[in-house]
């Protein structure tokens, strides 16, 4: 787990399996620096799920249970806010193609609302292609601003 | 740790308690195989309680509205009782709160059935 500091900025990259497991050990490591840094109770519990969400993402829509395929979690420390990288080795995808889970004639699907979670919990969210291949989802929460 | 269901009877209104987390995984998995073990018996008259779920995501919304879906389309209701307040604001942003109804006391729930 390497860890760069410069300039008040601390930067710590993991590499995850690809298995529901790593999906908890996320969750543990970004909590523990969200709480480090000074963030509520209800902030770490909306941090928490849109890592959770984003990693069960790139485990199971990007890099589909790949024993070969690891997800990279980049957490990334500023004294104004966290930002949290999340990047499988999938296919990509579209974030045009995700259906609204809030218009009515999806409201009863079973499944699509993570990314919607993620949006909703994080400050900042953006989705971008990672070279040679898969998707990086960007979570960014700023310390004292409510969502 | 997962969710940890136990399943009573109040006349014939069948409820459900639910206790720990429904996540991707063992909790949604084992929440969604009781709520079609119970269908699958006949049971048409279901209230889940979850005051005692710590924690519920994206996945665990998807199987609250699966079993909506699964038990209305066999003629029966699921109602919900005792929402945590992190749970009541999932159900809202996710705009399900109008799609279920729910309960803060257990007998209103189970009269609710007339």
């Amino acid at each position: 787990m390497p860890e760069n500091a410069s300039g008040g900025t601390t930067s710590v990259v993991t590499m995850l399996d690809s298995t529901l497991e790593s999906v908890d050990a996320a969750e543990e490591i970004v909590l523990k620096a969200a709480e480090e840094m000074g963030f509520d109770e209800d902030s770490r519990y909306q941090i928490g799920m849109a890592v959770r969400e984003s990693v069960v993402n790139a485990v199971v829509h990007g890099n589909r249970y790949s024993e070969r395929k690891k997800v990279r979690l980049s957490v990334i420390k500023e004294p104004d806010r966290l930002t949290i990288l999340v990047a499988d080795e999938g296919q990509g995808f579209n974030l045009d193609s995700i259906p609204d889970p809030l218009a009515q004639e999806n409201l009863l699907n079973q499944s699509g609302r993570g990314i919607f979670l993620m949006k909703t919990f994080m400050d900042e969210f953006d989705v971008r292609p990672v070279e040679p291949t898969g998707t990086e989802f960007v979570l960014v929460k700023y310390l004292n601003r409510k969502a | 740790m997962s969710v940890k269901l136990n399943v009573r009877k109040v006349g014939d209104v069948t409820v459900i308690d639910a206790v720990g987390r429904i996540t991707l995984g063992e909790g949604a998995s084992s929440f969604r195989d009781t709520i079609r073990d119970l269908v699958s018996k006949g049971e048409k008259k279901l209230v889940l309680n979850l005051g005692n779920v710590t924690y519920i995501d994206s996945s665990g919304i998807g199987e609250l509205v699966s079993a909506f879906t699964t038990v209305t389309n066999q003629g029966g209701q699921l109602k919900l009782l005792n929402l945590t307040k992190r749970i009541q604001d999932l159900l809202q942003i996710t705009k399900l709160y109008t799609v279920f109804e729910v309960y803060d006391d257990e007998s209103a729930a189970v009269r609710s059935f007339g």
